[in-house]
């Protein structure tokens, strides 16, 4: 606006023509002024708070600091990240990590798509479901985790006199261990996979069904031919949301194992080298390592996500 | 489609297979809180004789009486803010052009991905710095910036169905700008708004992480973390049978809220997801 001002005396007819070019940005600019008035706090409250300590923590990842030595803190670049990655503890709970994202979230994909298949088709009981079903997405990760490691547990739990396995310690091995946070992890969670699943079934046309129906199909192959297809969206995303959280797992660990018998995860190894240890350097360069593992994680979905998109695209013209 | 009754019966047992699998454990955590005595170690899935006295003793305690305070109050006043400016946010972000407005959401996607475990231990190091550290104040700050992304979400894919035509449609009619709004918009955003409360107020009141890293005491330690800590901090001798009794009225808001609003949950869960 300001060259418009600034330019030669301009002629009569073009006076006319910049001074309704300027009511109209005028228009937009109130538009703008309101848009980002409306949308700045917001859009502050959440960099304010995320975005001081993660460039806090990239900072502080680079130095050897202790809370309780502040004065011993040296800056040494990226020594902490080499400590961390050249440690096999790191890479043993980064396989940990793994493994529960893999084993929770594909059950989790299994398990969710029957329940939403069941929601879909069931007549009654619907109201009945939908309840039942938001149980375990609306309780508290601690409270699901507890009843899980009590029900567990050879001293307080029912599931050991249930299948006769006596005093079986399911919390003194790895993979027992690990095998207990999955149950917990999946009932909580398969809910919420089954309702982000149930929404792209009902966008199917039941035209679809009925055709392949007529033309012999059996279940099995409507399911496989017809209906996962034409889902495929809603499967990615489900499984976007669910690995990315999975990845993350932090609170069922800590209630049912606190990270005993080689159960750490990642989220762990960060809490506990910060807040336990006060290894706040090598802690921070945890948080960043887990912070670019999930980017890395979102970034191939997404890829994985278009590149399946535009070939579907492709298929249909 | 035309369903056999066959085929209807197969269903309905999948149905009833579900709800048993939904509330199985949390029978098992209720039956457990009612156990008293050797009840509680008798790998039985239910009690013996019922007792409240696990119930007397999570309420005696001011160990969980503070911390239920501190989870309601931070929860309600968190979602109160974050559902207010989530709602100004999304409006301007369904109905207005401005620049920045990608920013805005890439920002809000970025930290729903985001560890919240990386952002708690630096807050940890720069709360303790600033006097933030184990107050009130101090958890709800992150608990604002961690519910807002989502709030921001479910909201706008509504304000996005809302037919903001009619708004016009009545001021044609007669009415002036804020009864259009008041009369027309108000009762249709409502829905949206509610929904929004609610998810927001499921993600606050499920915090573990923020309530272990940020507080040392009871000042502002909220339920989920007061949970953890009852063991062998605590006065109980045996705290399981009185953790699960704490657990089971901690669950209790959520159950209501379900109850009432099942079907808004669902429809908000959804939407956010699949168009947002």
């Amino acid at each position: 606006m300001s060259t418009t001002t600034s330019a030669a005396p301009p002629r009569p007819p073009k006076e006319t023509r910049s001074a309704r070019r300027v009511r109209l940005t005028d228009r937009t600019r109130k538009e703008r002024n309101l848009g980002w008035m409306l949308a700045g706090p917001a859009f502050i409250a959440m960099v304010a708070v995320t975005g001081y300590p993660i460039l806090n923590a990239i900072w502080l990842s680079l130095f050897d600091f202790r809370l309780t030595d502040p004065s011993g803190r040296s800056f040494v670049f990226l020594g902490n990240y080499v400590t961390i990655l050249t440690d096999g503890l790191f890479w043993k709970q980064f396989g940990v990590t793994v493994i529960i994202t893999v084993v929770t979230v594909s059950v989790e994909l299994v398990l969710g798509f029957a329940l939403a298949m069941v929601m879909h088709r069931a007549l009654y009981l619907r109201t009945a479901l939908r309840v039942a079903i938001l149980v375990p997405y609306g309780i508290i990760t601690v409270v699901s985790s507890y009843a899980w490691a009590y029900a567990f547990s050879n001293t307080y739990g029912f599931v050991n006199g249930l299948f006769g396995l006596g005093d079986f310690d399911w919390f003194g091995g790895t993979w027992s261990a690990l095998f207990t946070v999955c149950v917990a992890e999946i009932w909580k969670t398969t809910p919420f996979m089954s309702l982000l699943l149930l929404a792209g079934l009902a966008q199917i046309p039941d035209d679809y069904l009925e055709a392949a129906k007529v033309d012999g199909a059996t279940a099995w192959q409507r399911v496989k031919r017809v209906i996962l297809p034409n889902m495929k969206a809603a499967i990615m995303v489900a499984l976007l949301f669910r690995t990315l959280d999975a990845f993350r797992i932090f609170d069922s660990v800590f209630i049912m194992t606190a990270g005993a018998q080689s159960t750490e995860t990642l989220s762990f190894l960060a809490y506990r080298q910060t807040i336990s240890r006060v290894m706040v350097g090598l802690g921070s360069a945890v948080s960043v390592i887990l912070a670019i593992l999930v980017v890395l994680i979102a970034v191939m979905f997404v890829k994985v996500f278009k590149t399946d998109l535009s070939q579907q695209r492709g298929v249909k013209k | 489609m035309k369903v056999s009754r066959r085929t209807q019966a197969f269903w309905i047992a999948g149905a009833i297979l579900i709800i048993a699998y939904a509330i199985i454990p949390v029978i098992w955590i209720i039956s457990l809180s009612f156990k008293e005595g050797d009840d509680i170690t008798n790998n039985q899935f239910f009690p013996t004789t019922w007792s409240w006295e696990n119930y007397k003793t999570v309420f005696a305690s001011d160990l969980f009486t503070t911390a239920l305070r501190n989870s309601v109050g931070m929860s309600l006043i968190a979602t109160t803010i974050s559902v207010i400016l989530a709602t100004l946010a999304a409006y301007a972000i369904s109905r207005l052009e401005f620049p920045g407005k990608r920013l805005v959401l890439g920002v809000a996607l970025a930290i729903t991905v985001f560890p919240v475990i990386a952002i708690a231990t630096p807050l940890f190091d720069l709360w303790r710095n600033i006097g933030l550290y184990d107050t009130w104040l101090g958890l709800i700050i992150p608990y604002l910036s961690y519910s807002l992304p989502l709030a921001v979400y479910v909201l706008a894919a509504f304000f996005r169905e809302i037919p903001w035509e009619m708004e016009q449609a009545a001021q044609v009619d007669g009415a002036t700008a804020w009864q259009a709004f008041r009369r027309v918009i108000v009762p249709l955003a409502t829905p949206g708004v509610f929904t929004a409360a609610i998810l927001t107020f499921f993600a606050v009141w499920n915090d573990f992480v923020f309530g272990i890293t940020l507080t040392s005491s009871e000042a502002a330690r909220p339920v989920p973390a007061a949970l953890a800590f009852f063991q062998g901090a605590s006065q109980f001798s045996q705290p399981t049978a009185p953790i699960a009794a704490a657990a089971v009225v901690v669950t209790i808001p959520v159950v209501v809220l379900v109850l009432l609003f099942q079907r808004k949950i669902v429809a908000g869960l959804t939407n956010g997801a699949v168009k947002g």
